[in-house]
């Protein structure tokens, strides 16, 4: 035939520009991308560690906050156990001043618990594409980034003494002093204290005044309730009565008298080690690492410590609080919630696939890749950060993008409903051997207290990454 | 034939690069920023502008880290108070910051936007970075 002639057709003489259409395999996901786009999503959504946020991300715990339950449990337990049987006894032949001062401590212990497991403890935001680039860009003279890099330290003088500061590989910066990064929870925390199972989180420096007043309230607490149940049942057994006919009388005395007696020694052991640390200006992390005690036989001295009691307690304690860096309740910027949609997808697809199968070289190459995708097709952060997290909305066909606002999810909730290829990914991730994992092991309360809490710390805190 | 516009018509001021300031830790871990300048701003402000600014941001954030009587009793009240004072109270810190953000909105305007420049607030960036954008401005005329 001859008039088929084929001619190309210039884009520019076209009346209106074409839009794009979806491929039909993804028609229905962009449908609902888009839907979903349009709804402004906040950064909660799109963080990269492994918190769970509840309320719209007003709080937030760590993933693992197993223990935290059992915790709040045996607190209400034992307190309310003694509101009812010991203090009626206890006002009548003594002094109706009990009852208020255990109502007292236990309101003080109950709030900072839940201060200290809800609030940020001073999470550090991961490094924009950009910052990495330059980070990479300013120590990486080889260009080799083939393999792995040796770590990466970096000193700097503070107070006439050398401090050695880490490159985190997760989060890409070199971590500020006193800074570590937690496996458990994925951050770099700074002023990095330890992760305490027990109360569900990270303590660091925005929250470790609520941990300590936590756990000076509770030795208290505990150690009042003690002598409570023991006056009562002293005061039952006499007169000949008996031990066994004073419990007879009052059988939740000597449940709170076995939980008390077990718990108050790991506690005051715990508040007197934590009393130590604030008077000395220390973190638990520094003094089972042993950074400042001159084990290596150098003439070393804690850098950031006053000198002086009163100061380092007052500087711990009274400081003033710095406000979150991870701005949970933000916005994402427009362009990037707009932009998940159309060539966004297969980007983000290529750069989970350099994540999966190519590991942690995956990883410094979407660093170095980052800044020319972001300047083509701005994405934002969270899309490097962790492009498995990011990528699930849109290969989610979740039936409910309003879970995402409901109390109780979180944002890898998504990433449980996927399909095999982001398990995968995520299996990726977090395989990836992490450096910063010996170096910030999240050290747990230390070994004085012999109580079977200690194993249990222990024991929860080595729990494989699931 | 109908004209035909392309974006590249309009003038855009185009991100070209970006430069970081990083923390300088030789005090200790408060909030202070290196006052090195960069030399890619070389051109666009003068060494002595620059300094000022940085040196400006540090004080803020010194005040905003002081340790003091304010600070001392805004902790002890907030103890006494199992820190519930926290929900109706803004903190010093958040205070300095809000007078930061004006600081930094307002050296924007009179200073660097004249120069094609952007300071972003290093809240934004966790306190980690000052990021100076610098914008090369495109105008590529549509051959009217």
């Amino acid at each position: 035939m001859k008039n088929c002639e084929y001619q190309q057709i210039e884009p520019q003489a076209l009346p209106t520009p074409a839009p794009t259409p979806p491929p039909p395999p993804h028609h229905g996901n962009d449908t609902d991308k888009k839907k979903e786009s349009k709804r402004p999503r906040r950064k909660w959504e799109v963080f990269p560690g492994k918190n769970r946020f509840c309320c719209d991300g007003r709080i937030m715990v760590a993933r693992q906050s197993g223990v935290l339950p059992l915790t709040l449990g045996l607190i209400l337990v034992t307190s309310v156990l003694f509101f009812i049987f010991d203090c009626p006894f206890l006002v009548k032949h003594l002094t109706s001043c009990i009852p208020a001062i255990g109502g007292v401590l236990f309101v003080f212990v109950v709030i900072t618990l839940l201060q200290t497991s809800f609030t940020d403890p001073g999470i550090l935001p991961r490094a924009t594409p950009e910052e990495a680039a330059d980070i990479e860009r300013q120590i990486d003279n080889t260009g080799n980034t083939s393999y792995r890099p040796p770590p990466r330290t970096k000193e700097v003088l503070i107070n006439q003494q050398v401090v050695k500061l880490k490159y985190c590989f997760t989060c890409k910066m070199f971590r500020p002093p006193r800074t570590s990064h937690c496996s458990l929870c994925d951050n770099c925390v700074e002023r990095f204290d330890h992760h305490c199972p027990w109360v569900g989180n990270c303590v660091g420096k925005r929250n470790y005044r609520f941990f300590y007043t936590f756990i000076v309230s509770l030795s208290f607490l505990t150690a009042f309730i003690f002598g409570c149940v023991t006056t009562h049942l002293a005061l039952r057994a006499q007169g000949g009565k008996g031990l066994v006919f004073a419990l007879q009388e009052s059988p939740g005395s000597a449940v709170e008298l076995v939980i008390c007696f077990f718990s108050v020694w790991s506690i005051l052991g715990l508040s007197g080690f934590h009393t130590y640390l604030v008077a000395s200006n220390l973190t638990t992390n520094e003094d089972i690492k042993g950074s400042w005690s001159g084990k290596s036989g150098e003439d070393v001295t804690n850098p950031y410590s006053h000198k002086n009691i009163f100061i380092n307690c007052c500087s711990v304690l009274c400081a003033p609080i710095p406000p979150s860096l991870i701005d949970r309740r933000g916005f994402l910027p427009a362009d990037e919630s707009v932009q998940t949609g159309g060539a966004a997808i297969e980007l983000a697809a290529k750069s989970e696939i350099n994540v999966c199968t190519q590991g942690t070289k995956g990883l410094l190459e979407s660093a170095a890749l980052s800044p020319l995708l972001s300047t083509s097709c701005p994405q934002g952060k969270p899309q490097t950060a962790h492009p498995c997290s990011d990528n699930s909305p849109a290969v989610n066909s979740d039936p409910s993008p309003e879970l995402s606002k409901s109390c109780g999810s979180h944002h890898t909730t998504r990433s449980h409903g996927n399909t095999s290829r982001s398990k995968k990914c995520k299996q990726a991730a977090l395989h990836i051997p992490n450096p910063a994992f010996e170096a910030s092991f999240s050290p747990n309360p230390p070994d004085s207290d012999p109580g079977s809490k200690a194993s249990g710390c222990k024991g929860t805190s080595f729990n494989p990454l699931h | 034939m109908a004209e035909t516009h392309s974006l590249q018509d309009l003038h855009q001021p185009v991100a070209s690069s970006k430069v970081f300031i990083q923390r300088d830790y030789s005090s200790g871990i408060i909030c202070k920023f290196q006052t090195k300048f960069p030399s890619e701003l070389d051109l666009r402000l003068t060494k002595q502008q620059f300094e000022e600014t940085i040196q400006t941001l540090n004080n803020l954030y010194a005040e905003a880290e002081k340790l003091g009587g304010e600070s001392y009793l805004e902790g002890c009240l907030a103890c006494m108070t199992a820190y519930t004072i926290f929900l109706c109270m803004e903190t010093h810190y958040e205070k300095v910051l809000k007078k930061i953000a004006r600081y930094i909105k307002d050296q924007n305007e009179k200073i660097f936007a004249p120069s094609g420049l952007l300071l972003t607030d290093p809240i934004e960036r966790g306190l980690r970075v000052v990021e100076i954008t610098i914008f090369e401005d495109r105008s590529i005329g549509s051959g009217r």
